[in-house]
């Protein structure tokens, strides 16, 4: 088979998923909650008391992380084409459908998954539908 | 110690998207671009994490409660409604247009500041959005079951 990408970059993708699953299971494992990026982000929006602290710690690492990478092995790469005007309308959409379809990638994906829900289900395979038609249809029907 | 554990797990996740590349939002783009160049590596990913969480999450649910909470807090809700795949559709059309989804968007916080502040803040502002937007939803819909409108605490905090 002939793909864009080679088996060490297939290798390490499956590595840094496990790292992935490895982390969202020890967060519910200590703490009790789901690793889901987007309602861990938007629960500071609506500060509880005695529920911000842990959400704080944990953006702080996810932040920070790419940094401990680039010291320890190689800076990460980042390509990102899109224009400004892009970055604001689909952040915009990310923020509201997140918080609407009550997840994200992280959520729903990793975790929803995990826990065999079957929001989680429907949601991922909506979002990926959605981000696959958007791919073709920005790259293949209009422009690219 | 709750907050120094969430700090681990969110070093592992961040360490764990770097290190699969995912930070990268052309790598995303490449995925979700069947007809063009497909780069399977998301795939690997995803097959990954949730290769773990499946494996894991019953055995940790087997405990009474988390090592340093009092309890767990799990989604108890099992329908699938118009708002989860509303919101999902148009959380995918955001992703498919730059390949940015919440976690890689903030882990480039400290890779490509600027972009990713830009693309941050948008979602932040979008996630505000929606707190003003089901404080709005309740609002009409109680006004609705109480037409006099008497019904104390309609302005307080959503």
């Amino acid at each position: 088979m002939d793909l864009p990408v080679s088996i060490p970059l297939l290798a390490a993708g499956l590595a840094g998923g496990v790292l992935v699953g490895a982390a969202a299971t020890w967060l519910l494992l200590a703490t009790g909650r789901i690793a889901g990026i987007s309602g861990i982000l938007a629960g500071l929006l609506t500060p509880v008391s005695g529920d911000v602290s842990w959400r704080v710690a944990f953006l702080a690492g996810l932040v920070l992380a790419p940094l401990a990478h680039a010291a320890i092995l190689a800076p990460p790469e980042v390509a990102v084409s899109a224009s400004p005007v892009l970055l604001v309308a689909a952040g915009l959409l990310v923020g509201f459908g997140t918080r609407l379809g009550s997840g994200c990638t992280s959520g729903h994906g990793v975790c929803g998954l995990g826990r065999r829900s079957a929001r989680s289900l429907a949601a991922v395979a909506t979002f990926m539908a959605a981000g696959l038609a958007t791919v073709y249809a920005t790259r293949h029907l209009f422009g690219g | 110690m709750r907050a120094l554990a969430a700090l681990i797990a969110g070093l592992l996740f961040g360490l764990g998207l770097t290190l699969s590349g995912m930070l990268d939002p052309a790598k995303v783009l490449g995925f979700l671009d069947l007809a063009g160049a497909w780069d399977p590596t998301l795939a690997a990913v995803l097959a990954g994490a949730v290769g773990v969480t499946l494996a894991a999450t019953p055995l940790v649910l087997r405990r009474r409660s988390p090592l340093f909470a009092p309890s767990f807090q799990l989604p108890t809700r099992q329908d699938i409604d118009a708002p989860l795949l509303l919101g999902s559709a148009l959380f995918g059309v955001g992703w498919g247009l730059v390949g940015f989804c919440p976690g890689p968007a903030l882990a480039a916080l400290s890779v490509v500041p600027g972009k990713a502040s830009l693309f941050v803040l948008s979602m932040l502002a979008g996630m505000a959005l929606h707190v003003a937007w089901s404080a709005w939803q309740r609002r009409t819909h109680r006004r609705a079951h109480d037409p006099g409108g008497i019904t104390p605490g309609l302005t307080g905090r959503p």
